[in-house]
């Protein structure tokens, strides 16, 4: 086990662990401000995938990742709006249209890449990473930690942003009665559709940056299926993070580390099968709900349309 | 109080309120043709839109799902597993209960079936081994469903995201599994082959097999179940609102347990007849991934197992028929699951718009009016 202390593979982890942990962490992000409004989106996967495919677009077309990033979060929040008119505005089914959403979103990527690009995957310049003075310096970790590419900060930066918001502000007390109560938030005067909406828009857009940091930065690349359930693992994140953004972040971490592990154990020479390593976090997922099975707590209203007039 | 969840898509909602039967039966086919016509007939822009002609791409369906002789084959073929799939998620979504773990549930199955077909085959008489095989597989299926039944039973966690999960982890441990203890001798990461005078036997004439029989009688089944017995009762009312099923005294728990092993058989099942019906063995990374495409075909059947099977075919000639077609176009054959995808949305905006009339509502979207309250 020695070489599992060996720097070259804790920096290999704690890098890999954050090139695959932020796509996840601005994902999670997304459905953690939408879970908490009483919205469960499934179509998480379809809105990642559509950022990362229009986000690559756009980073190719400019040869600017933060054009690239915005476009692919615009297109996450277009693919939203989908939701925002048939779940929030008509009530009507979230999973069954999350399941749409997802399904459309994987064909019709597969079908654009084919069509523009065939059998050949142009790739992007790798990112530079951003040293931050000093810090990046610090032995072992410090390198891997503090010299990543800036959306990474980028990130970091949201979590804080939306704790404080969640926490703090009227919208956010409003968002989350939205889910807990949406029926005294009408009473009070605040429209739920309107609160939903905003959510759910945001949670797109989160969503479809994910995806786009994911092709651009992380894999410089578009393949079909790029996003490979990380939607759907964004989603448990979420969950098991309760609302909370920063166990958001924490959450994601985690799974970006067991998500790179394989590499990780290259690096130092124990070669381990890959289908093992993919399955590890949708191993550690079930366990982690199965020990914690009791306190998993959602919002009361997540995944119930709200219908004024309607018990 | 929380509100109930609402119920979609069943089919009590609007037929009591229809004028006749004759008019209900006609609005069930408009709201289960229509999605697929609309569907279509979009995809059919895109397909104009990316410079292909869309007329040609689906004759090119037509022809080779449906009018081939050994295409029509190919298509009755493919409903086998298709049709228990469906069965399977009929069961549970009857009672407002997700199985979204099907793909995960199939691929074990599937690789217990092939790894451990070759030796049975060999050792038992045919239908013994046939037998013996199906039994396995719906172990595998049913009890890759325990967990997710156990933690929504006893402690409500939401059961989307444990059988998603579940899935990814049969996925992994199918092609573990066929890559380790299960590899043939060959070279290639397979499983050994079962030869093929062993596979299902099929109706002579053709190359359709068994399977299709026996899937048809496995909806039936389902079918008088769901709508003749105390068991078919417990699980439309435990849909319809879990906290009255509890008052009535129907054991919730068992009741999901029950549902989700039922379902997570017959969709081991599927891939049995899969396996010892065409293929023989299994390839590592091999994925049909029916799951989340079947979804739609129960839903436009409204939870109705016998309805189910117009859409089978369907699904049939489209999946046969769209790899040929896509080849054809040189276009990804993923293209199909924008067809599903899009079936899906045009089916719940079907149904929303069908829901209101029935209701006596207009259907144009509201326009606020000067005044007016605001609604």
């Amino acid at each position: 086990m020695s070489e599992l202390l060996d720097p070259t593979f804790l920096t290999a982890l704690v890098a890999g662990g954050l090139l695959a942990g932020i796509p996840l962490l601005f994902a999670s992000l997304g459905e953690t401000i939408a879970e908490r409004s009483g919205l469960l989106n499934v179509g998480l996967e379809g809105m990642m995938l559509t950022g990362a495919f229009v986000g690559f677009l756009a980073a190719l077309g400019t040869g600017n990742i933060w054009v690239g990033l915005a476009v692919g979060g615009l297109a996450g929040l277009l693919v939203a709006l989908v939701m925002v008119i048939f779940c929030v505005r008509l009530g009507l089914d979230q999973i069954i249209v999350g399941i749409a959403i997802t399904l459309s979103a994987e064909g019709a990527t597969s079908l654009l890449h084919g069509t523009m690009f065939g059998q050949s995957y142009p790739r992007l310049d790798a990112v530079a990473g951003f040293a931050i003075p000093v810090l990046h310096s610090i032995p072992i970790l410090g390198g891997s930690l503090f010299s990543q590419p800036l959306p990474v900060y980028l990130a970091f930066g949201l979590v804080l942003l939306t704790s404080w918001f969640l926490r703090r502000t009227t919208i956010g007390l409003e968002l989350r009665s939205a889910g807990e109560r949406p029926g005294s938030l009408d009473a009070a005067g605040v429209s739920v559709v309107a609160v939903r909406s905003g959510a759910e828009l945001t949670c797109g857009a989160l969503a479809g940056i994910g995806g786009a940091y994911l092709s651009i930065v992380g894999a410089g690349t578009f393949v079909p299926f790029v996003t490979n359930g990380m939607g759907f693992i964004a989603i448990v994140v979420a969950m098991l993070g309760r609302g909370r953004p920063w166990w958001a972040l924490i959450g994601s971490f985690l799974f970006g580390m067991s998500l790179s592990l394989t590499t990780a154990l290259q690096v130092v020479g124990i070669d381990i099968p890959v289908d093992v390593v993919n399955m590890l976090p949708f191993v550690s997922v079930i366990v982690i709900l199965i020990v914690f099975a009791r306190d998993a707590k959602l919002p009361a209203a997540l995944g119930l349309p709200y219908l004024r007039g309607s018990r | 109080m929380s509100a109930p969840p609402a119920v979609p898509l069943t089919e009590t909602s609007t037929e009591s309120l229809a004028p006749s039967r004759l008019a209900g039966a006609a609005d069930a086919t408009l709201r289960s043709v229509g999605p697929i016509a609309l569907a279509l007939f979009a995809c059919g822009l895109i397909l104009l839109a990316i410079g292909r002609d869309p007329l040609s791409f689906y004759g090119d369906i037509i022809e080779a799902g449906l009018l081939r002789p050994s295409g029509l084959q190919d298509t009755i073929t493919r409903m086998a597993p298709v049709l228990l799939i469906a069965g399977g998620l009929i069961i549970v979504f009857r009672a407002n209960l997700w199985n979204l773990g099907s793909d995960g549930q199939f691929l074990l199955a599937a690789a217990m079936v092939a790894g451990t077909g070759p030796a049975i085959m060999g050792a038992l008489p045919a239908p013994l081994g046939w037998a013996l095989l199906c039994v396995i597989a719906m172990t595998i299926g049913a009890s890759w469903t325990l967990i997710p039944a156990l933690l929504k039973a006893h402690y409500g966690m939401n059961e989307i995201i444990t059988t998603l999960m579940m899935t990814f982890i049969g996925i992994g441990a199918a092609n573990l599994l066929v890559k380790g203890p299960f590899k043939g001798s060959s070279t290639v990461p397979q499983t050994a082959i079962v030869p093929t005078d062993l596979l299902l036997p099929v109706i002579p004439g053709t190359r359709i097999h068994i399977g299709v029989i026996i899937a048809l009688v496995a909806v039936g089944i389902v079918y008088l179940v769901l709508s003749r017995t105390s068991f078919g009762t417990r699980l439309d009312v435990l849909g319809a609102n879990p906290r009255a099923a509890a008052h009535l005294g129907v054991n919730v728990p068992r009741v999901i347990v029950v549902a989700f092993a039922a379902s997570g058989a017959l969709i081991g099942l599927a891939a049995a007849v899969d396996i010892l019906g065409i293929f023989g063995y299994m390839r590592a990374d091999w994925n049909p991934a029916y799951g989340l495409k079947v979804i739609p075909l129960v839903f436009l059947a409204r939870l109705n197992a016998i309805a189910v099977v117009p859409f089978a075919a369907f699904f049939g000639v489209l999946s046969i028929g769209g790899e040929f077609a896509t080849r054809q176009a040189d276009l990804p054959s993923d293209f199909l699951l924008l067809v599903i995808g899009l079936v899906l949305i045009f089916m719940v905006a079907t149904q929303y718009l069908s829901d209101k009339r029935a209701r006596g509502e207009t259907i144009l979207p509201r326009h606020r009016q000067r005044g007016a309250p605001d609604v």
